[in-house]
């Protein structure tokens, strides 16, 4: 097969590309994941039953903030990643800031607390499931985010796929807060991290596997 | 360099809005260059070169919707290269090559070589692995250059059946080329 007959098949009726294309199918794939992730925290871990009044406690919103954050950053990195030769500039940084900046507040909370009331602050009541409730509510999101990345073209795979892992844990650990009790900082700064770390791990090991073209 | 990138850019977002003589320019004066770039890289494997060279501009076509036209486009060109160009050698994994393919250089268009080997796919055989609503759509298009109305009256399909067959059987192309090479 000879390249010059190549290039004319190849360029023979090529179709104009449809610009939104991309930022459709990351709504699509955002909408579906979510309502997947509500559906399983509602319907199976029932959403918490004081959420009205802890929605009026300042701690609530800090908890959200922190989520949200994260978030739009593994967001960032995802579609940074989805496209060749593009680098990850902020995100990385900015990551981490968030991250250092929720485990001084966490910190100064405990020292500040009476030495009784620490370890309640650190392991609430829930630490033991809460890693892995995160994980699962991030499952379907996982899927969705994985849906975009293999229309796209990530040359990073197992970054990429750390990525996608990072952006799933930490949307699956905003809705979690619709059911999680806990409101201390010592506990969402390293629970729901650990919870956002282990779809990270999942997503590096996968993005290999289920992402080459 | 600068006005050959400027060049190739404008002549790549042509192809993006459908203008397919622009794009057929685009993707052959970009082949000389990626030939260029995948000899140097491949001296120990020369047989692959033009191999490597097709699977490139397919994974280009297929993966086109990528670029975004803020980027410079020998950094979107050059990263998909590298990526292809790491798969192969990981598929041989015969990676003690005389050129480390990893460096980080954009020289893309330092270079450009235009003597063309045939490559050793045969598309015609490729083809014929692929399911009809895949093939047709192709034959029709893109090899026998009718109109998407003319291959969705040939072959009984609706026009975007045709496009989605097009677009579908591209990429189930590019991932027979990796499985055989």
């Amino acid at each position: 097969m000879k390249t010059e007959d190549w290039v004319s098949m190849l360029a023979t009726g090529v179709d104009a590309i449809d610009p939104k294309r991309t930022a459709r199918r990351h709504f699509l794939a955002i909408t579906g994941g979510l309502l997947a992730a509500l559906a399983f925290t509602g319907g199976i871990l029932r959403f918490n039953p004081a959420l009205s009044h802890v929605m009026s406690q300042p701690m609530f919103w800090v908890r959200e903030a922190y989520c949200a954050a994260l978030t739009l950053l593994g967001f960032a990195a995802v579609t940074r990643l989805a496209r060749p030769g593009t680098r990850l500039g902020f995100v990385p940084a900015g990551i981490g800031t968030v991250v250092l900046v929720m485990w001084i507040f966490a910190a100064t909370v405990l020292v500040t607390a009476p030495p009784q009331n620490r370890s309640r602050l650190f392991f609430g009541t829930t630490a033991v499931v809460c890693p892995f409730l995160i994980t699962l509510v991030a499952v379907p999101l996982f899927i969705a985010i994985l849906w975009v990345l293999r229309d796209l073209a990530p040359t990073r795979l197992r970054l990429a796929g750390a990525a996608a892992g990072f952006a799933a844990g930490s949307l699956g650990a905003l809705v979690y807060t619709l059911h999680c009790p806990e409101l201390a900082a010592p506990f969402f700064g390293t629970w729901y991290l650990l919870g956002m770390l282990i779809p990270t791990s999942l997503g590096a090991w996968l993005g290999p596997r289920l992402m080459r073209w | 360099m600068q006005l050959k990138e400027e060049r190739l850019r404008s002549l790549l977002l042509g192809g993006l809005v459908g203008d397919a003589s622009a794009y057929h320019i685009f993707l052959s004066e970009l082949s000389a260059h990626l030939r260029s770039f995948v000899r140097r890289r491949l001296a120990h494997l020369p047989e692959e070169v033009e191999d490597l060279v097709q699977e490139l501009l397919l994974a280009i076509h297929n993966r086109r919707h990528t670029y975004d036209s803020a980027q410079p486009l020998t950094a979107w060109v050059q990263a998909i290269a590298r990526y292809k160009l790491i798969d192969l050698l990981r598929r041989r994994s015969r990676t003690n090559g005389l050129h480390d393919p990893l460096d980080d250089d954009y020289d893309l268009l330092a270079a450009a070589d235009g003597d063309a080997a045939e490559a050793r796919y045969d598309l015609a055989k490729l083809l014929q692995q692929l399911p009809d609503r895949q093939r047709l759509p192709i034959l029709y298009v893109k090899i026998e250059g009718r109109s998407v109305a003319d291959a969705a009256k040939r072959t009984c399909m609706s026009e975007s059946a045709v496009k989605v067959g097009i677009h579908r059987g591209l990429k189930a192309l590019a991932g027979r080329i990796r499985s055989i090479a």
